[in-house]
């Protein structure tokens, strides 16, 4: 029987096949070759994306090059969503590579926050993890960190780290036997057709008759739609780390096996593929 | 880390032990009878049965103890006779010890109890001093007492010789009573406590064990150590009240309960007077509430009150065994036991669970919370055999409820055996002692040692036993007959039959815990917290979908793209740099890591340095697929490592970077992580991929890091550039062969095999990757200067060196300012003073010498007027890497077969030596499973320090006198072979170490000052002096010599740990003609032995015979 720590190996090491195209109102001077990159899951477009910005600025006069940006189908990219959320939102079900169109003009200031350098993505991130430690501990464990352990934390996903990252994130994850779980599990749910970024509320992990509550449970309290009906007919797809969780997972579990490293279960509900 | 074992008692007197690799207790099955008490240490475990008898348990091992015996008889030469046995009446006893004061006969040896056995018969020893003596091995001298030598000489007036033998002890994995040869026993024993194996060095083992009689007298178990597990004799320890109970921690704590409630505390324990010398009062934690019972560790103390209060005790250090306060802690205990590593284990007054201490750490020696342990017992088998007893348990049903002794910690056996006698007085039932239905099948009959006949117990009740009756007793019983129960009932509360004494969902009633003997630290996942066989989560279907649809998603979204580029982390930083030119110094630069796809697809890579120079900028590079080695260098403030490139190992200056120091910035080692960093990348560029191949060349640094290297097919031809990588580990020497068997010891002798992992910890394949820690001590010397008025006082001379310096006395190194080596590393233990220095030391560890510096010796002449002594502090590292442990023998030198790549061998032969010199072969290694089955030990005369297995199965060791011998008959069939051979040394030489290729044999010798290298001729067996300054020598099958060499002249520096490898070694000149000077200095340890990849020869390869018939071995080339 495989291991449960399996499950974050592979979570962590998600790779999401990409193609990066030059925006065609990009001015050049030579042609631009498309860009093909493995992009982790878990991590964030500018910190991996260095090699995306030298190639095509080499084609590029330096007077064009303003902050990069990503699209897809007429979607810019938020940075500040883990990479795996915004492929399982925008684009799962359709064929692999992922093709993103960069830019380095017309950054769409309403839909983007600038992301100048790499230590707004942690201050980003970091207080991400104090949010979901704030649910689930009422921050406790986060507080008694020092600072290298926060450190430690962002080092790991930075540098793709499997073994520094969990060594403190451990912590994160633990809870009083007694208790079951955590207090509150870290969630957001993201839906393409809303105009609601995402919906986060306060869920336990344990019902008040002791019953652990399941990934069904948060969605008929959060989302009924996503359930399907009687008749069988399924509308939409719960996806996390690319994959439809069955809807009896005690959702205590997916918290600790499927968050992302900011801690929070990061749920696309997207329609289900007509076919 | 290897399993060890918790020992328990239960309130009913049965003995368990839990592993801590198990998941539930395991009952002591041959023990017949209730025990007391138990103290355990790793080796072995001692109880107080109830018959107030003292039983030891020795843990078997794979070497026996053995116990050398030895005798001389000596001779005298007369005109007459010749040499004969008729002395002159002056002379000393024909037969006698080695001063020839004690009068010896073989005769006179018995075994010193039925524990024992001999070995075999008396044998002569014919080795003297390290050099093999004539048949009969008599040594001759002028006269009694005078300087012997081997060779008789004209003036040659008397002889002796040595004889041997050994006698082993056979009681293992059973309780044998130790022997109480004195009839001055008192009275019986009821407590016991054994520890102080801290106090002197290890290889002997000395143990102290402490006991406290009924009357509450102190015994002190005289001289116990390996090879006398049963010490010899009791001595009593004068006390000056009433004890009742005793613990003794591993180190030098000693502490007692008086029966009035103050402690005691042994003062003045050391390594030479492991018994103390007087004791000093403490008084009870509570005024009101006396104290009932102490445990005490390395550095802890912990009572327990009369009302189950806790209690820990402040400011316990080995200059203050008393302390200074009393800590009350959260929890009721009835008795508290302190394990290895200051573990604390406890027995809840309430519930009777067994409960361990959790978050014990050398910082933080109380702890955080009380934990109890789960029932842990086998389930099914309670329910089978709550079933199977349940006829018997029928019968009282409406029976008062099974009694628990009413428990102060003191003594509740006693209370339950006097309670139980009078019950037995009133109804006059006699106990059973065994349930003569439901057990005669599949319990062995009692062990001999474990009867005790009515004529040996002290306390004759425990005799008077009529099993008869209590057979039919038991019979009426189960019919359930009205009139029985209160006696029935009363057998089952003391349940000395039945097979399970709980019910399915009882826990057991725990009445005294000891885990002197288990190792539990915060890295070993106990797996006694998460049985999972009832989790019901394992298998659910949610879970086996998600693992289905996680695989399914790397399939679908990884596999095909594998060959799209990877994102690229970290590429631009700042570092320190140790700057090329006068004066040295780190400073500040920019680094850059370039990675780029050459033309062919390959990685490629080059490393820039940005620095000022002149306050002009300026670079250096280095091209990454050039790099032969990234080499970690210990500081212990800065997290360096050193860049070799062919050029600059040729100079013998690499760059050298360090990562910042300022403790804000520090994150995870940001110098691993940039090390790391440049590692993978040199690895891509280099295409090295996976785990190391079979034939790869292995090394070890001088800082234990281990590095590996893929032999390129020229490697004869040219070997340099190779390029090293590391991999995970700490290590001090490391052995393979080219069937991938590779085995590594570690400074503190831990053996571990590779497990086929690779790489660091990081990376998706590290199944095989685990934590692997390893123990050495830093040594800093006290130096002290005689002067006419004060005598030695640590004020020197003003040209003197430092008082507390480190070896050469250049540095400044004292106790406080002293760090350990880097940091990873953290301190074990605290200073103590080391006695196990070469020249020997008085009794409080000095040496001394003319002046500094000079040559030490141990005791002070008149010519004498500056000593100095060594301390040693222990540290630890944990780091990770593809090792798996193998337990529990602790190794200092391995070797392993070596044979062609494609050979086919079912068992490949290996040979080590334990770290008290027994010499060792593994049973059941093969390519699949390195790390074998189990030692055979192979006799010996004397401890071994050296060996090496050769291609034709010739097995060569060194013994600790320098002496060389000879495996005779080992084989594939025969792994052990027969007998040794005492090959004569090099003359005037004492050898240190042994290597040996396809056939021939090198070894190095160690006379103090230099070390050099021989080869052994073959054919007529003599030793030849191959090469000077020679540490380590390493032979492969192919005819490669390889060595460590002492001092090496580079372009920049001299460096020392310089691996060489010899040119011109052919079959017919196995002297070679000169070395090759390799990568850089600072290597501890290298094997070539795996690298069979015979580049292609015109002549036929050697025919594999055995040395035997080497002499007639002659090759065409």
């Amino acid at each position: 029987m495989a291991d449960d720590k399996d499950v974050l190996r592979d979570v962590w090491f998600g790779r999401i096949p990409t193609c990066f195209t030059l925006y065609q109102d990009e001015i050049t001077e030579r042609e631009a070759e498309p860009f093909y990159l493995l992009l982790p899951r878990v991590s964030y477009l500018p910190l991996v994306t260095d090699k995306v910005r030298k190639h095509f600025q080499k084609v590029m006069k330096p007077d064009d090059v303003g902050e990069m940006w990503f699209e897809y189908e007429g979607t810019p990219l938020k940075w500040h969503y883990p990479i795996g959320l915004l492929f399982d939102l925008y684009a799962s079900n359709t064929t692999l590579p992922w093709s993103i169109f960069v830019h380095f003009k017309n950054f769409p200031q309403q839909d983007l926050l600038h992301c100048p350098s790499n230590s707004v993505i942690e201050a980003h991130f970091m207080s991400s993890i104090k949010e979901a430690d704030a649910l689930k501990h009422k921050g406790a464990v986060v507080n008694e960190m020092q600072k290298k352990d926060h450190k430690q934390l962002w080092m790991g996903l930075q540098n793709d780290k499997f073994d520094q990252f969990w060594a403190m994130n451990r912590k994160l994850m633990e809870y009083p036997t007694e208790e079951g779980g955590f207090r509150y599990i870290p969630f957001r749910i993201y839906q393409v057709t809303s105009n609601r970024p995402f919906i986060q509320k306060l869920f336990r992990p344990v019902a008040s008759d002791g019953c652990p509550h399941t990934l069904g449970d948060l969605l008929k309290e959060v989302f009924p739609a996503a359930i399907p009906q009687n008749d069988g007919q399924k509308k939409y797809q719960v996806m996390i780390h690319g994959i439809e969780p069955m809807l009896e997972t005690p959702i205590q579990w997916l918290s600790e096996h499927l968050s992302y490293p900011d801690n929070f279960l990061h749920i696309s509900i997207i329609p289900a593929p007509s076919d | 880390m290897p399993s060890s074992l918790l020992w328990a008692v239960d309130v009913f007197g049965r003995v368990y032990s839990l592993s801590t690799a198990a998941q539930q207790w395991d009952q002591c099955k041959e023990a017949q009878l209730e025990f007391k008490r138990v103290t355990a240490v790793q080796q072995c475990c001692w109880a107080i049965a109830c018959d107030h008898q003292i039983y030891l348990n020795v843990h078997a091992s794979d070497v026996p103890i053995r116990y050398k015996e030895e005798t001389y008889e000596n001779q005298r030469w007369n005109p007459v006779d010749g040499f004969s046995d008729r002395l002159l009446p002056s002379d000393r006893w024909q037969w006698s010890d080695m001063t020839g004061l004690k009068h010896q006969p073989l005769d006179s040896f018995q075994l010193p109890s039925e524990n024992w056995e001999w070995e075999a018969d008396w044998y002569v020893d014919e080795n003297f001093g390290g050099e093999p003596t004539e048949k009969g091995g008599w040594t001759y001298a002028i006269d009694f007492p005078a300087a012997y030598t081997k060779d008789k000489k004209w003036n040659s007036c008397v002889r002796r010789r040595r004889w041997i033998r050994y006698r082993r002890y056979k009681a293992c994995n059973t309780w044998a009573k130790v022997p109480s040869e004195q009839a001055g026993l008192p009275d019986p024993f009821n407590d016991i406590s054994c520890g102080g194996w801290e106090i002197s060095d290890e290889p002997r083992g000395q143990m102290s064990l402490w006991a406290v009689s009924l009357q509450g007298k102190v015994w002190f178990r005289e001289d116990i150590h390996h090879l006398n597990p049963e010490g010899s004799s009791w001595v009593e320890v004068q006390v000056p009240g009433e004890v009742v109970q005793i613990s003794c921690g591993a180190g030098d704590l000693v502490w007692a309960v008086l029966w009035e409630g103050q402690l005691l505390v042994r003062e003045g324990i050391g390594r030479d007077c492991p018994k103390g010398s007087s004791w000093v009062v403490v008084e009870s934690p509570s005024p009101e509430v006396g104290a009932i019972h102490v445990a005490v560790g390395v550095n802890v103390v912990w009572a327990v009150t009369k009302d189950h209060k806790v209690w820990f005790r402040r400011g316990i250090n080995s200059h203050n065994p008393c302390g200074s306060g009393w800590i009350g802690m959260v929890g009721e205990m009835v008795m508290i036991n302190v394990g290895l590593s200051d573990q604390v284990w406890g027995i809840g007054a309430e519930d009777r669970a067994i409960y361990m201490r959790q978050g014990v750490t050398a910082n933080e020696l109380s702890g955080k919370a009380w934990k109890a342990l789960p029932s842990l017992r086998d389930s099914d088998r309670a329910h089978s055999s709550a079933s199977a007893t349940a006829p018997l348990l029928h019968g009282q049903a409406d029976a008062p409820k099974p009694l628990i002794p009413k428990v102060t910690s003191d003594s509740f056996i006693s209370e339950l055996v006097s309670d139980r006698d009078r019950r037995e007085g009133a109804v006059s039932t006699p106990i059973p002692e065994e349930d003569q239905g439901s057990e005669q099948d599949d319990k062995a009959p009692p062990a001999l040692v474990l009867s005790h006949s009515p004529s040996c117990g002290p306390d004759p009740q425990w005799s008077n036993v009529d099993l008869e009756e209590a057979q039919t007793h038991l019979a009426v019983g189960a019919a359930s007959d009205a009139a029985e129960t209160s006696s029935l009932s009363s057998v089952a509360t003391y349940n000395l039959g039945l097979e399970e004494p709980y019910g399915p969902d009882e826990h057991p009633l725990w009445a005294w815990v000891s885990g002197g003997g288990c190792a539990v630290d915060s890295h070993s996942q106990l797996s006694w917290f998460n049985s999972s066989a009832g989790d019901p989560a394992q298998t659910a279907a949610w879970r086996k979908q998600i693992f289905e649809q996680l695989s399914e998603r790397s399939k679908r979204e990884m596999d095909n793209f594998r060959h799209y580029e990877q994102t690229v982390w970290v590429k631009k930083g700042t570092m320190q740099w140790w700057r090329d030119w006068k004066p040295h110094k780190w400073v500040d630069v920019r680094f850059a890591l370039e990675q780029y796809c050459g033309t062919d697809g390959s990685k490629e890579g080059i490393l820039f340095i940005y620095y000022t120079f002149n306050e002009e900028k300026k670079y250096l590079h280095a091209f990454i697929n050039e790099v032969t080695i990234l080499v970690p260098v210990l500081s212990d403030s800065k997290h360096t490592f050193a860049i070799y490139t062919p050029e600059r190992t040729k100079q013998r200056w690499p760059i050298r970077l360090a990562a910042e120091s300022d403790s804000d910035t520090q994150c995870w080692c940001p110098g691993s992580l940039q090390l790391a960093l440049l590692t993978m990348s040199c690895c891509d560029s280099r295409g090295v991929q996976g785990p190391p191949s079979k034939q790869a060349i292995w090394s070890v640094t001088c800082k234990g890091d281990i590095f590996v290297s893929e032999p390129s097919p020229s490697l004869e031809a040219s070997p340099y550039p190779m390029f090293w990588h590391q991999i995970g580990g700490h290590l001090r020497t490391i052995e393979c062969n080219s069937l991938g068997v590779v085995w590594g010891i570690g400074c503190d002798h831990t053996a571990w095999v590779y497990s086929g992992g690779y790489g660091e910890s990081d990376n998706q394949y590290n199944a095989n990757v685990h934590f692997t820690t390893d123990v050495k001590s830093v040594y800093i010397y006290e130096n002290q200067r005689w002067n006419p008025v004060t005598g030695y006082t640590n004020r020197g001379l003003p040209t003197d060196r430092y008082m507390w310096s480190d070896a050469s006395g250049l540095q400044e190194c004292t106790k406080a300012n002293t760090k350990p080596p880097s940091p990873h590393w953290t301190w074990v233990s605290d200073w103590t003073i080391d006695y196990n220095v070469s020249g020997g030391t008085d009794r409080e560890g000095w040496q001394y010498a003319a002046d500094f510096p000079a040559s030490y010796h141990g005791s002070k002449t008149l010519k004498d007027f500056v000593r100095r002594r060594r301390w040693a502090r222990k540290c630890k590292i944990t780091t990770t890497g593809p090792w798996q442990e193998v337990p529990p023998i602790p190794l200092c030198d391995v070797t392993i077969l070596p044979c062609m790549a494609q050979s086919k061998v079912e068992q490949v032969l290996l040979w080590a030596i334990s770290n008290k010199g027994d010499v060792l072969c593994r049973l059941g290694v093969t390519p699949e499973t390195p790390a074998g089955t189990s030692w055979l030990h192979v006799g010996t005369d004397q401890p071994f320090k050296s060996i090496s297995i050769g291609g034709a199965h010739q097995v060569w060791a060194i013994a600790r006198d320098g002496s060389a011998f000879y495996r005779g008959s080992v084989s594939q069939q025969n792994p052990a072979g027969d007998c040794w051979y005492h090959i004569p040394s090099p003359p005037r030489q004492k050898l240190k170490q042994v290597s040996v290729g396809r056939t021939s044999v090198y070894a190095v010798d160690d006379n103090g000052q230099s070390r050099n290298l021989h080869y052994l001729n073959v054919y007529v067996f003599t030793w030849a002096l191959a090469c000077i300054n020679v540490n380590i020598i390493v032979l492969s099958l192919l005819l490669q010599v390889w060595i460590i060499a002492d001092k090496v002249q580079g372009s920049h520096s001299l460096s020392c740990g310089t691996v060489c490898h010899r040119l011109g070694v052919q079959p017919m000149e196995p002297k070679g003609q000169s070395w090759d000077y390799g990568i850089g200095g600072g290597w501890d340890h290298i094997t070539v032995r795996g690298n069979s990849l015979e580049a292609p020869t015109p002549h036929s390869p050697l025919p594999l015979r055995n040395p035997e018939g080497m002499n007639g071995n002659v090759v065409q080339s």
